[in-house]
């Protein structure tokens, strides 16, 4: 069924009776040309671009728990584009522009809002890094401003300019960033990954892999019984270690909790996203009214999908710090993603040493924003066994060949990148 | 998280710095293969249970740690100095 204004309006004539569900709930088949492993936004946006841009419709989609239960339910929605190393710019400005036709694409409403990403700055040193970031974003055709400190007050009066030990200088604005609404973005994905054939399995856990004489990956063992498969693609997150590990894999990713929090509906109050600059915190406000904000990692590996209450009291701070008037708002509910860090910071979207198994993890905190794209570029590894031009960078092997994508500069602790 | 330290007793986990993972082990001398190092700084089990970590107590008695914990529950099963078979 395809949404419009037509179809509102006849659905409002009968009652609404007439919706019916979104994408099909499938049963497993015996064999697929290609089983993607995780229903995630990843999963499913490289099982539509596989569909659509590959024609590979003979695609399964297998998720452990429900569509929209992972990180895909777990994140702060925020989408933009202001990285500054050449491996990775190209990526996340090809994604902007996919975000930025996702909905007429997909049919569904995701809520795509470009109401603009602003990092602060507060001190000299970071108004110099920022504006090499802005210098590289442009240089790669993404948009960037450097803002002085009543360019920002223009904007956002509310902020702690004068704040004696962190003053804000100035910010890095960010037009075309913005947000979107992630669970639409997954049931988007899913609707339309489904309506050109995709089997989307749910409750089906991966327990093994099926490996011929030469030891290549030819089908999954799950909950719901064995798959064969021509190629299978992992995109499980903080998962990915558990899961690789199930084909003798090591990975360069560990596994840590990062928490995410959420006020009261208020009046609209936040216009953007805003980045504080002195310490990790960002906040944005749901169209819902809660303001969503953030920190970062608890700082020691988990799987627990929750964290503890040193970061919660640290995130408050900051936020007390960066705008002193959110300490009137109530916080309505916290919650915790399990985020697979990369050693350096940056993803991975690769073949593995293991034939017919492809990796699609190392997100770290950052996924979220790169769906279309990470989508798009391993549909594209799947579908030719060949890199797609943005994320050629992306290697497995860039670790052990010293080709890392070291963006913040922290080196191979993944609870600091 | 609060933590047993072996000498401090029980303490809020905020008194600590978390290093990670304790089980990747330093190639030894100046002769060992680049692909021992890269396995060692860049290879990680990551577990999803029981796991042993470098944890160390800055606002404490400044002793690095072996905890033990649990990273599906955050519960913590033990701790002994590392300096006491943190390398065993």
């Amino acid at each position: 069924m395809r949404y419009s204004l037509l179809q509102l309006a006849r659905q409002a004539l009968s009652g609404h009776k007439g919706w019916g569900p979104a994408w099909r709930d499938a049963a497993p088949r015996a064999a697929y040309d290609v089983v993607i492993v995780g229903g995630g936004g990843h999963g499913l946006a490289t099982a539509y671009y596989l569909a659509k841009v590959h024609k590979i419709t003979n695609v399964a989609v297998i998720e452990r728990g429900w569509i929209g239960g992972g990180n895909a339910g777990r994140n702060t929605t925020i989408v933009r584009a202001n990285y500054a190393l050449p491996g990775n710019e190209p990526f996340y400005a090809f994604a902007l522009r996919l975000w930025e036709g996702l909905e007429r694409e997909l049919n569904y409403n995701a809520m795509v809002s470009q109401r603009g990403v602003v990092n602060l700055f507060h001190t000299d040193a970071q108004r110099d890094a920022f504006a090499r970031r802005g210098n590289a974003m442009r240089l790669h055709g993404v948009d960037a401003q450097l803002l002085d400190a009543e360019g920002v007050r223009k904007m956002a009066p509310f902020l702690a300019f004068d704040n004696a030990r962190f003053p804000i200088l100035g910010g890095l604005w960010h037009d075309r960033a913005g947000t979107a609404r992630h669970d639409a973005v997954n049931w988007g994905y899913a609707r339309a990954a489904s309506a050109l054939g995709v089997d989307i399995v749910q409750n089906c856990a991966v327990e093994g892999f099926e490996r011929d004489a030469s030891g290549a990956v030819v089908g999954v063992h799950t909950s719901l019984g064995p798959i064969r498969a021509g190629r299978v693609g992992l995109a499980v997150a903080g998962m990915s270690g558990v899961v690789a590990g199930l084909a003798g894999l090591r990975l360069p990713i560990e596994s840590h909790v990062l928490q995410a929090f959420v006020t009261e509906g208020l009046k609209p109050l936040v216009p953007y996203v805003m980045n504080y600059g002195m310490g990790h915190f960002y906040i944005s406000q749901s169209d819902k009214g809660g303001l969503v904000f953030g920190g970062g990692l608890d700082g020691y590996n988990s799987y627990a999908q929750r964290g503890g209450l040193p970061v919660v009291e640290d995130v408050c701070e900051a936020a007390m710090a960066m705008m002193p008037m959110v300490g009137r708002a109530r916080i309505l509910r916290s919650w915790g993603g399990i985020m697979d860090m990369s050693m350096d910071g940056s993803p991975i979207i690769d073949r593995t040493p293991v034939p017919g198994l492809y990796l699609n993890a190392g997100w770290c905190i950052g996924g979220f924003k790169a769906t279309p794209a990470a989508g798009w570029a391993f549909a594209h590894l799947l579908a030719r066994d060949e890199p797609h031009e943005t994320a050629r960078a992306y290697r497995l092997d860039r670790f052990r060949t010293g080709h890392l994508i070291d963006e913040k500069g922290a080196g191979a602790q993944p609870n600091l990148q | 998280m609060r933590i047993p330290c072996p000498f401090c007793g029980s303490r809020d986990s905020r008194e600590f710095a978390c290093r990670g993972d304790a089980a990747p082990r330093r190639p030894a001398g100046a002769d060992s293969d680049a692909e021992a190092m890269f396995d060692y700084v860049y290879l990680r089990d990551n577990p999803a249970g029981p796991i042993e970590e470098y944890w160390y107590h800055a606002q404490g008695c400044r002793q690095w740690l072996v905890v033990h914990r649990d990273t599906r529950s955050h519960a913590v099963l033990g701790a002994r100095f590392a300096a006491a078979g943190g390398r065993a």
